[in-house]
């Protein structure tokens, strides 16, 4: 046998070796998608860019670590713009086209109630970091894929109910609630809290993202004899109940839902913005040292340049759910051993414990159980000068 | 707590009424409206606010500088999304106005931002005490703008040339222009009109709410039922119209609460159209043949 033929035996199989050695380094190499959908634009942007600062922050670190499974970890947006059925396209475009492991939702609760069937159908992680709906991971669905790492509205409206009797001496309140969804649920979990309670309330009034006037609504429940306000809407409505009441002349005291935590709120309500107490799962505290808080807040100023204060990191809870839920499904995909949509949920049950920003997680989710956080978690709050600060730190 | 409901719903009625006016002036001109209505109405809320709070102009200059623009995005309005196709008889023109109005938005969307902004203006935030209700200077306010402006527009069709040129424009185009009457520019001014007055709009809404690229959408929409309701070729009747929303859209929320106040409102307007197809004050168009 000839030296160049013995050379074209050997140069196949050395060659096949090569290009699957090639293909395979390639394929470790590759990153590892995930997504959110979410609003980034609108009037519940800036709870978009904070989920996206805590993925982001998360992400690095998981990164700097050697990635999941060995490969990094690449985020992929898309604005849902507050819209249901916008949100549903990009959820499906995100998990069929792009094959993200682990979707993550936004702030709003009609959104993320139009991606739960889907996820379920289709087996895909959904995990939510900030709507609170309770339908949305207690779906009803034999096999659940929804996780969330956020409030809970029944245990939210549990909360409100009870800070309103302890700290205003709360008997007859008013309920204030968006017309959507959202408040739809928080109506259940409110009359479920009175009820228990044996507490009437003055009655329950709706109004519109868009009412420029809620003074007639506002009326209504002042005549019927509220003493307490129980609030459900977002930044801009929020704002208009509290200008409502201040041109009402009416001091009552308002307890709230998270919803003025995500954006302008201060800017929108005016001076009267902190008498609204709304509840957190979260707050960064100024001038803490040697926590994990200082660390992700000094993280966070590196890299986005434009956060100079804690005025500028509202709101926190978007970044701590988010940044906690990143390394809770991180640590789901690892102890999956794969991005198999079965395999990545029963990895979210297999998690013994996980120190967290927002706290120690031990076996944060269990078949039974889809929320990591719980009502010993939440924290009230105002607003001071722009700045989201416990009232009983 | 009627009192509140009664001085909110002039409010908003007026706001109705003057987008609807702008239906109305464009219509009995040429046939036409402009369905960027409520996105002109949106732009003077945000111009207004850009000159005012963001360059820091006097509110007088800063209300001036924005009326001129609406007048020149009405011209636009009218020379590239309505003129094309109606003096070819098309009425595309109607998804062109459309068009243009969700491109205005989208625009100022990218270009102002994508938060709501309060327009805070110290010289009307002011609280009153009304019969034993606390109201907003500006909520009186708007009512007697609307009132001024209605008073204006029928001093000047009625004992003003421009008027005596608008009536005949409307009455007979043709006659009109042999006469030498410049038809079109008269059509273009009535559209430079139609979105002053829904700027003028936006500048007295601004203070009330937050200021936002899609603020104007729902209140195009209502002028546009108001406009109808009153009987579009009626100044009077669209005015009235505007005013009988508002109050019917606040009184409904005070008494059957504000979940089915929309539907109710709207019912109404559908019962009333089912009763008088022209609107409540308009007329019958006799066709001749």
């Amino acid at each position: 046998m000839s030296i160049k033929r013995k050379m074209k035996q050997w140069l196949a199989p050395v060659g096949a070796a090569c290009v699957m050695s090639l293909a395979t380094t390639i394929h470790a190499a590759e990153p590892l998608k995930v997504g959110l959908v979410a609003a980034l634009s609108g009037q519940s942007a800036q709870s978009g860019e904070a989920i996206t600062r805590g993925l982001t922050i998360a992400i690095e670190e998981i990164n700097a670590n050697g990635g999941i499974l060995g490969r990094p970890v690449e985020l992929l947006r898309r604005d849902d713009e507050s819209n249901p059925t916008r949100g549903l396209l990009a959820a499906r475009e995100l998990v069929q086209r792009e094959e993200v492991a682990v979707l993550f939702g936004g702030l709003d609760t009609p959104v993320s109630l139009a991606i739960v069937p889907v996820a379920n159908q289709m087996k895909f992680p959904f995990m939510g970091v900030w709507a609170a709906g309770t339908p949305i991971t207690q779906n009803g669905a034999s096999e659940n894929y929804v996780f969330r790492v956020s409030a809970v509205d029944e245990l939210v409206d549990e909360a409100l109910v009870q800070y309103g009797i302890n700290e205003f001496d709360m008997k007859k309140p008013g309920m204030v609630l968006i017309n959507n969804p959202w408040g739809e649920s928080n109506e259940l979990g409110f009359r479920k809290a009175l009820d228990k309670r044996g507490m009437e309330w003055a009655g329950i009034e709706r109004f519109e993202m868009n009412d420029t006037d809620v003074v007639p609504q506002l009326s209504r429940l002042k005549n019927n004899g509220a003493d307490a306000l129980l609030m459900v809407a977002n930044v801009a409505p929020s704002a208009q109940v509290v200008r409502s009441l201040d041109r009402m002349g009416w001091d009552v005291p308002i307890i709230s839902h998270w919803g003025p935590a995500g954006g302008r709120f201060t800017e929108l309500a005016g001076d009267s913005a902190e008498r609204v107490h709304f509840i957190q799962t979260f707050t960064f505290v100024e001038g803490e040292e040697d926590t994990k808080g200082a660390g992700i807040l000094e993280a966070l100023k590196e890299r986005f340049p434009e956060i100079q204060t804690l005025a500028d990191v509202t709101p926190a809870v978007g970044i701590a759910n988010a940044y906690d839920a990143m390394h809770l499904a991180a640590k789901a995909i690892e102890e999956a051993g794969s991005t198999d949509g079965p395999a990545v949920r029963q990895g979210f049950y297999d998690i013994r414990d996980h120190d967290g920003l927002i706290k120690f997680y031990e076996q944060p989710f269990t078949p039974d159980q889809h929320d990591a956080l719980g009502p010993d978690d939440y924290v009230f709050t105002h607003f001071v000068d722009g700045r989201i600060i416990p009232l009983n730190p | 707590m009627i009192t509140a409901s009664i001085i909110s719903g002039l409010a908003m009625g007026s706001m109705y009424a003057l987008l609807a006016l702008g239906f109305h002036i464009t219509f009995i001109v040429s046939k036409t409206v402009n369905f960027a209505q409520g996105s002109a109405m949106m732009v003077g809320a945000v111009l207004g606010y850009v000159f005012c709070i963001r360059w820091g102009l006097p509110w007088i200059v800063a209300a001036a500088m924005t009326l001129f623009l609406c007048a020149l995005y009405g011209l636009a309005v009218e020379r590239f999304l309505v003129r094309p196709f109606h003096s070819r008889g098309s009425e595309a023109w109607l998804m062109a106005t459309v068009a243009g109005g969700l491109l205005v938005d989208n625009l100022v969307m990218f270009s102002f931002g994508k938060e709501p902004r309060r327009f805070s203006l110290a010289a009307v935030d002011h609280r009153l005490e009304v019969f034993g209700t606390g109201v907003d200077l500006m909520q009186l306010i708007i009512p007697l703008v609307a009132a001024a402006i209605v008073l204006g527009l029928f001093l000047v069709s009625r004992y003003t040339r421009i008027g005596k040129i608008l009536a005949a424009s409307v009455q007979n185009p043709g006659a009109a222009r042999m006469m030498g009457i410049p038809v079109n520019r008269v059509v273009a001014i009535s559209f430079a009109v139609s979105t002053v007055f829904a700027g003028i709009a936006g500048l007295l809404i601004a203070p009330l709410v937050s200021v936002h690229s899609d603020m104007g959408t729902l209140f195009g929409l209502k002028a546009f039922a108001v406009a109808i309701l009153g009987g579009i070729a009626s100044a009077n009747g669209v005015v009235m119209a505007g005013l009988l929303f508002g109050l019917a859209e606040a009184l409904i929320i005070v008494h059957l609460g504000s979940t089915i106040a929309q539907m109710v409102t709207f019912g109404l307007v559908i019962v009333a159209l089912a009763l008088r197809p022209n609107g409540l004050f308009g007329t019958r168009t006799l066709v001749k043949v």
